[in-house]
């Protein structure tokens, strides 16, 4: 399968296959970029993978005061879902119990969609009969008392059906340190594209998965093809340099912010090189017959 | 493409009815097709021709040079383009307009902007009293748009505003916002007695506090709003009067409490 060698990091001839998602966008300000950010990471908490979260979500960058509505810093947070029924009550809980609760924060639509999602519309409630509807040229927004002041949110956020989400890049190193080391490149590299987020911890996925499993009620398993301490025991995809292997996932608001992610992470990886990072790169797909988007690697590659 | 242009020959003899030159009733027309339109009020009949000179140009841009207090309904209804006057209007100037911009340099008379669905209306002078609000029988005043006024506004600026954001530079008389229903109100200097005067919801801003204001409104404290940096934000582009006053803690005044209680008047901190 291997064709391509580029400064001694090996490239799989394969590609990531990925899914259309319903996703949106919002920016969150606080008082501070410490707390806009606290918010934002409490927001998007425990949305790895919508197989057990309902949602995956991720910061996409960290907003200058000059660039947000209210003069505050922001972060802007991107939520990604299969169903828009889901991103609504994903969006709906989550704002509601991580960005209204979070000191002096605030909560602006960052996407213009064709359809829109309920922000304040739906958390307006919430303020019992206070709450202070203001429309400020084209954008609505609610005025919620709060303890420590006024919650403002506004009321509608975009929502782009042609969202992808599932790019992929597998990381494979000599050993779990030069492993790290190579997919954390990456993930710096991946974090500075705009447009989209690497929803695992820290942007790394170490348990890669597998649809199915021997136990029927197991709809998801350990990908043991790449888990190396089971290479001569299965039909392994691992050569024999090759001790330990990360995966980031790159979930994007448009196919092409995935493949310009993927381009940088590749990009990063074959400049960090074999000696301290990865030895080779592959990519997870299913076949080409279950995702619409094929990243094929060797287009991506510098 | 060059505006189209009337320009007065002589003070009117009479209130003029204007709500004819708007681009949406000029477009497709000749000049002498507009010379004909009827402006009377009276029983005199006076056409446009009558009044001023026509130099034709782009009815989406037109430029009315010399401006009277008998000029009414200056840009009544108006959807798109421009109408610039260079001059004073009369009574009820940009009345249910629902876009575009309409200007006037000089001042215009009471219901300025009345009933206001959308668009821009900017007064270079002072305004009459009602400006925005409701002629007789009409349940809301504007619902929509912006109002700048560079002078001042007379009494009850504001009465019945649903939607929509008002700026008056100046000073405003008696009942500023009175009955308002939603929408913000912001008047650069003082306002007259009774501001906010049984308004139900919305916002007031006043650069001073109230000499006269009334016992239903009640105080909530000297607070530094979200809200009113969104606020500036959306002004800033049209005056930067409200600039240093929406950037420090203002005292909050809730009411009015004889009403339905839900409005807001905001002042600087005495």
């Amino acid at each position: 399968m291997r064709t391509l060698t580029a400064k001694g990091v090996r490239i799989d001839d394969t590609f990531a296959e990925a899914f259309d998602m319903r996703a949106t966008a919002l920016l969150i300000t606080a008082d501070t970029a410490r707390w806009a950010k606290q918010a934002a990471v409490t927001m998007t908490g425990f949305a790895t993978s919508v197989i057990g979260c309902g949602c995956e979500a991720g910061i996409d960058r960290m907003v200058k005061a000059s660039e947000t509505p209210d003069g505050r810093p922001g972060v802007r947070v991107l939520l990604f879902a299969t169903s828009t029924g889901e991103l609504q009550k994903q969006l709906a809980n989550r704002v509601g119990q991580c960005v209204l609760t979070s000191p002096g924060s605030a909560c602006y639509a960052d996407l213009a969609g064709t359809e829109n999602l309920r922000l304040g519309n739906g958390l307006r409630y919430f303020a019992d009969g206070w709450q202070i509807s203001k429309r400020f040229g084209a954008r609505h927004f609610w005025r919620l008392p709060v303890m420590d002041g006024e919650f403002v949110c506004e009321a509608t956020t975009g929502l782009t059906k042609t969202a992808v989400g599932g790019g992929n890049l597998l990381i494979m190193g000599a050993n779990t340190e030069t492993t790290r080391t190579a997919a954390e490149t990456a993930v710096e590299a991946m974090m500075a594209v705009s447009d989209v987020i690497l929803p695992f911890p820290g942007g790394i996925v170490r348990s890669g998965s597998k649809v199915g499993s021997k136990y029927k009620q197991v709809i998801a398993s350990t990908n043991h093809a790449y888990c190396p301490t089971l290479r001569g025991a299965v039909a392994s995809e691992l050569d024999q340099d090759i001790g330990a292997v990360l995966e980031i996932v790159i979930d994007g608001l448009s196919a092409a912010a995935v493949g310009n992610a993927m381009r940088a992470g590749l990009a990063a990886l074959v400049k960090l090189g074999p000696k301290r990072g990865a030895l080779r790169v592959g990519a997870g797909n299913y076949g080409g017959k279950l995702g619409r988007h094929h990243f094929h690697l060797k287009d991506l590659v510098p | 493409m060059k505006p189209l242009a009337l320009t007065l020959r002589e003070a009117p003899p009479q209130r003029l009815d204007l709500s004819s030159l708007v681009p949406h009733k000029l477009t497709g027309k000749t000049a002498a097709e507009i010379a004909r339109i009827a402006i009377a009020t009276t029983r005199e009949p006076l056409t446009i021709g009558d009044i001023f000179m026509i130099r034709m140009g782009d009815p989406l841009a037109i430029r009315i040079e010399g401006g009277s207090e008998r000029f009414d309904e200056v840009g009544h209804g108006l959807a798109e383009g421009e109408i610039v006057v260079d001059g004073d209007v009369g009574l009820r100037a940009g009345r249910l307009m629902t876009g575009g911009r309409l200007v006037i340099t000089g001042h215009a008379g009471p219901w300025a902007a009345s009933g206001l669905k959308g668009g821009t209306v900017e007064i270079g002078g002072s305004v009459g009293e009602r400006l925005g609000g409701p002629v007789p029988g009409e349940v809301a005043g504007m619902r929509g748009g912006l109002v700048i006024v560079r002078g001042n506004a007379g009494e009850r600026a504001g009465d019945r505003l649903r939607r929509g954001t008002i700026m008056i530079e100046g000073h405003a008389g008696a009942y500023a916002a009175s009955r308002m229903i939603a929408g913000t109100l912001m008047v650069g200097r003082s306002v007259g007695p009774l501001p906010g005067y049984l308004m139900r919801r919305g916002t007031l801003l006043v650069g001073t506090p109230p000499e006269a204001s009334s016992p239903t409104f009640v105080d909530c404290g000297v607070h530094d709003l979200v809200a009113h940096r969104l606020l500036a934000a959306h002004v800033r582009p049209h005056s930067r009067v409200f600039d240093r006053l929406l950037k420090a803690p203002l005292r909050r005044f809730a009411g009015d409490m004889a009403a339905m209680g839900k409005g807001e008047m905001f002042c600087p901190p005495a």
